[in-house]
């Protein structure tokens, strides 16, 4: 994504758009390196520079083939190393704010608990925050919040950060009678999604400083005043309808990410439909095998010299069984809600870019406006005009930043979502495997034993 | 064999041959029975069975048109047999097979034949007649090159089989059908076999009830229901599972296709996406060879479901000849009975002519001398029925026990192995899973 002038606005001997600091950030403050989510708390990713070169090489894990679980264990962790490896590499590329400095803030969003009152039932998740920053005034943080507050944190980064992408939550609402909220499953994928939420909000070099991120984390009692909240919101929403101004031509980048936001929606839906059939279809594979390994048991009960390896194959067909009750549920618990979610992030991206053409669309109908004026009466430009300029400019700045940022994290999570999904089959062959093996062993060490009591 | 006639192995196959045309002109079964003295135990011994004369194979399979009895047009499939002599191989020469066609309406011939005339013997199936236990993607058509194929495999496991019985093998049909092509069919008829074969088949659908039946066979039979009932359980269970593998299989295809449509739209990501998406594609058509692979083993489960109705054909053949005992046997009771009455004059059961003669009087003298003298000539037969069917049954008893024990092992050994199979055709699919889908994750890292 080259960062060109920006076309469609007056060229007013503007600063390059790279060399525009956000009027946010502070001047002395070193911006942070945009790493992705990292699972494991605490992961220097400075380290990665020594691990660049490793990783970067070939991104192939060096055994491809071996006894299962030494290998996989070991692919497992050279996954781990590499995203902060290519990440680096592409901030550097990419990111005005790319560093290869500490980071200084982590975060993390587990143990939920469920809490009854008279009024409601609900869960909490402990949200646990270590820190350098003097932003904060402690090193470490614990505080439970629930789904609401997750959601008045990013009411209130939306209106605060109107020109950043807020990474999205997982949905609000859920239908009664058809999902348990308080399922173990829907917890856990819950909170999974909250976790990630935050952590994107951490890494995020503006919205990480933001005030309301840091009332979140370290309040012991969130004072949401959630009724004005909601009104914020609804008013500028208002606002851009009341604001009415139509864009004339949008910059081709922002056409090209509208492009492709909208193709790569397609895509997610396909492949969250094709998940789906390939989980229905295991479900009912899974069914008959059971039955299948039923027959071999009963058969078992009729035979002598058999009964052994009747029963021996019904025993590997119920392994396969779990093996595959393991991979299904792993496709339905890691796999999908987690495709859902880039969804969500997704329309995110398309709701900034729709914002950003209105701000731009104000921008020109007010500038024409006033040059129409100009002309007739030589009223010079408003300075609104210009704050509207330069609103629109920086608008254009931080979107292709966040763009950025947004492409690097929907590559590492693609990347890590596809090996997932790799690895989970892996071990479902290995597994069915070994069970297999097992029984021929079985099967081999009664027939030496045969055959040496035919002999003796 | 019949006392006189040779009794050493190996050349003697001739006069066993002559001895066997004799008795199957006659339809009389007892001939080949009786030969479960030393001479089959020598034949046994000295490894004699035809197959160890004689490689045979069903080499092809073809097809054909021609009229049928009704003369109409039909297409059917020939397949060649081949034989060639083992002392002339053993030798090193190679000799040209002789060959000849048959199709499997004389295959059914031939089993028919040996089911009547060895009615002891747990007589080797034919594979299938029509596909049954399909799965839907597998054709159920008779003229599919794959069911043909495996037709073609199954008849040659069928000649295998009786070609090393150590009683079977020495049939003298079995080595015409093997050797001579053209005019086999009537001497099978002449054989008489036809009409046993009708008798067998009424003989095995009829209820009657049994005071004594031998217990081994009572249980075999029990036995065989068991095992036909479990193959085919297994065999619609297993059809089953394919059906829904196939499924799983394909469907992960659409992530070929979906993967390459979303490659076109990224830039690093594309590459390791589009060749993920490839072997997508490879992991989809796997499943049809791993299945038609499948098909082998239900083959030979197919076998032994077919081998249990013979097996039960044994035991209720045995009844049978059990039942005609007893039937024999109390007729002999009540006929010595009736001459004990009339000798003594005591009625100790009831009869009309007992009766009739107590309102009538009695009957002359030499009435009474012409239906003793009867009686003594009806109860002079049913002693030898009575002995020829106790020599029947327990013949009969005696092969019908050796070969289920034969059948026994053969079945333990044989299943064991196909299970053992089976489990090796699962570790090579579990394989080639890793294989892809290893393959697919080093293209994820790649992107």
């Amino acid at each position: 994504m080259s960062v060109g002038a920006p076309r469609g606005l007056a060229s007013s001997g503007q600063k390059p758009i790279t060399e525009i600091l956000h009027p946010l950030s502070a001047a002395d403050e070193p911006p942070l390196s945009p790493v992705p989510d990292v699972t494991v708390g605490g992961h220097n990713p400075s380290s990665g520079a020594a691990d660049k070169d490793a990783g970067l090489t070939n991104g192939t894990p060096v055994e491809t083939s071996s006894p299962a679980s030494a290998s996989s264990l070991f692919n497992r962790l050279q996954l781990d190393d590499e995203p902060d490896a290519d990440a680096e590499a592409e901030a550097d590329a990419h990111d005005p704010y790319a560093s290869t400095e500490t980071r200084d803030l982590f975060v993390t969003v587990d143990d939920p608990k469920k809490h009854v009152s008279t009024m409601e039932t609900y869960i909490t998740y402990r949200v646990s925050t270590k820190t350098t920053r003097i932003e904060f005034d402690l090193p470490e943080y614990s505080v439970r919040r629930r789904y609401q507050d997750f959601d008045w944190l990013r009411i209130k980064l939306e209106d605060s950060q109107p020109t950043h992408l807020i990474p999205p939550l997982p949905e609000k609402f859920v239908m009664k009678g058809v999902v348990d909220r308080f399922s173990e499953e829907f917890v856990e994928t819950r909170m999974k999604a909250l976790d990630k939420f935050l952590k994107r909000v951490a890494d995020h070099p503006v919205l990480s400083f933001n005030p309301h991120l840091n009332a979140f984390l370290s309040a012991k009692d969130l004072n949401k005043r959630q009724g004005l909240a909601l009104l914020t919101k609804v008013g500028e929403s208002v606002k851009q309808v009341a604001g009415g101004y139509k864009l004339r031509a949008r910059p081709a980048e922002f056409c090209a990410m509208g492009e492709y936001l909208d193709t790569f929606c397609q895509k997610l839906g396909t492949i969250d439909r094709i998940a789906q059939r390939i989980l229905k279809e295991q479900t009912e594979y899974l069914t008959e095998l059971r039955e299948y390994g039923a027959v071999y048991s009963s058969w078992a009960g009729s035979e002598d010299e058999l009964r052994r390896p009747l029963e021996g194959v019904a025993g590997s067909v119920s392994s396969c069984c779990g093996a595959l009750e393991d991979l299904s549920e792993n496709m339905s618990q890691d796999f999908l809600p987690v495709l859902r979610e880039y969804v969500l992030y997704t329309d995110s991206m398309k709701n900034v870019l729709r914002k950003r053409d209105q701000s731009q669309a104000e921008y020109e109908g007010r500038l024409e406006a006033a040059v129409l004026r100009r002309q007739e009466d030589r009223t010079p430009v408003p300075v609104e005009v210009e704050k509207c300029q330069d609103k629109v400019e920086c608008f254009n700045a931080d979107l292709k930043a966040d763009w950025e940022r947004w492409q690097s994290n929907k590559r590492q999570d693609f990347k890590q979502l596809l090996t997932g999904m790799a690895d989970k089959n892996i071990h479902y062959y290995e597994k069915c495997q070994a069970a297999w093996e097992s029984l021929i062993a079985l099967l081999q060490d009664k027939q030496t034993e045969d055959k040496t009591n035919e002999t003796n | 064999m019949r006392p006189g006639s040779a009794t050493t192995a190996g050349e003697e196959k001739r006069m066993a041959e002559d001895g066997k045309e004799e008795s199957a002109a006659t339809g009389d079964s007892d001939q080949p029975a009786a030969g479960l003295d030393s001479t089959v135990t020598t034949m046994v011994e000295e490894g004699s069975t035809l197959l160890r004369r004689m490689e045979i194979s069903v080499a092809e399979a073809e097809k054909r048109s021609g009229k049928n009895s009704v003369n109409m047009q039909e297409t059917f499939t020939v397949y060649l047999i081949e034989t060639r002599p083992m002392d002339a191989i053993a030798e090193g020469r190679n000799p040209a097979p002789d060959s000849l066609w048959r199709r499997y309406s004389e295959f059914e011939l031939l089993r028919n034949y040996l089911l009547v005339t060895y009615p002891f013997i747990v007589v080797p199936p034919l594979p299938e007649k029509r596909a049954e236990f399909v799965w839907h993607k597998l054709s159920a058509d008779n003229m599919d090159p794959d069911f043909v194929e495996r037709r073609r495999v199954g008849l040659e496991n069928f000649l295998l089989r009786v070609a090393s019985h150590p009683i079977l093998s020495n049939d003298k049909i079995l080595y015409h059908f093997l050797t001579e092509e053209h005019g086999w069919k009537e001497v099978v008829y002449d054989t008489g076999f036809q009409a046993k074969a009708d008798s067998r088949l009424r003989a095995l659908s009829a209820t009657f009830r049994v005071r004594n039946p031998d217990k081994r066979f009572v249980d075999m039979k029990h036995y065989s229901d068991e095992l036909q009932s479990h193959t085919s359980q297994l065999l619609r269970a297993r059809a089953r599972v394919a059906d829904r593998l196939y499924g799983v299989y394909k469907v992960h295809g659409n992530y070929g296709r979906v993967f390459s449509e979303w490659s076109a739209i990224e830039k690093e990501m594309g590459d390791g996406l589009q060749s993920a998406g490839h072997h997508m594609d490879a992991y989809a058509a796997s499943i049809d060879d791993i299945l038609e692979e499948e098909e082998h083993y239900a083959d030979q489960l197919k076998e032994y479901l077919f081998y249990a109705e013979a097996l039960r054909a044994v035991c209720r053949k045995h009844e049978l000849t059990q039942f005609e005992l007893e039937m024999a046997t109390q007729d002999l009771v009540s006929k010595k009975q009736q001459r004990e009455e009339l000798a003594t004059g005591i009625v100790r059961t009831f009869s009309f002519k007992g009766m009739t003669n107590k309102l009538f009087g009695q009957e002359a003298p030499e009435q009474r001398e012409a239906r003793l003298k009867l009686l003594e000539e009806l109860i002079a037969e049913g002693e030898e029925s009575v002995k020829e069917k106790t020599a029947e049954c327990e013949e009969h008893v005696e092969g019908g026990w050796v070969d289920m024990q034969r059948f026994k092992e053969q079945k333990d050994k044989d299943l064991r192995e196909a299970l053992i199979n089976y489990a090796i055709m699962q570790i090579s699919m579990c394989k080639k899973g890793i294989q892809v889908w290893s393959n697919a994750k080093e293209c994820f890292l790649k992107m």
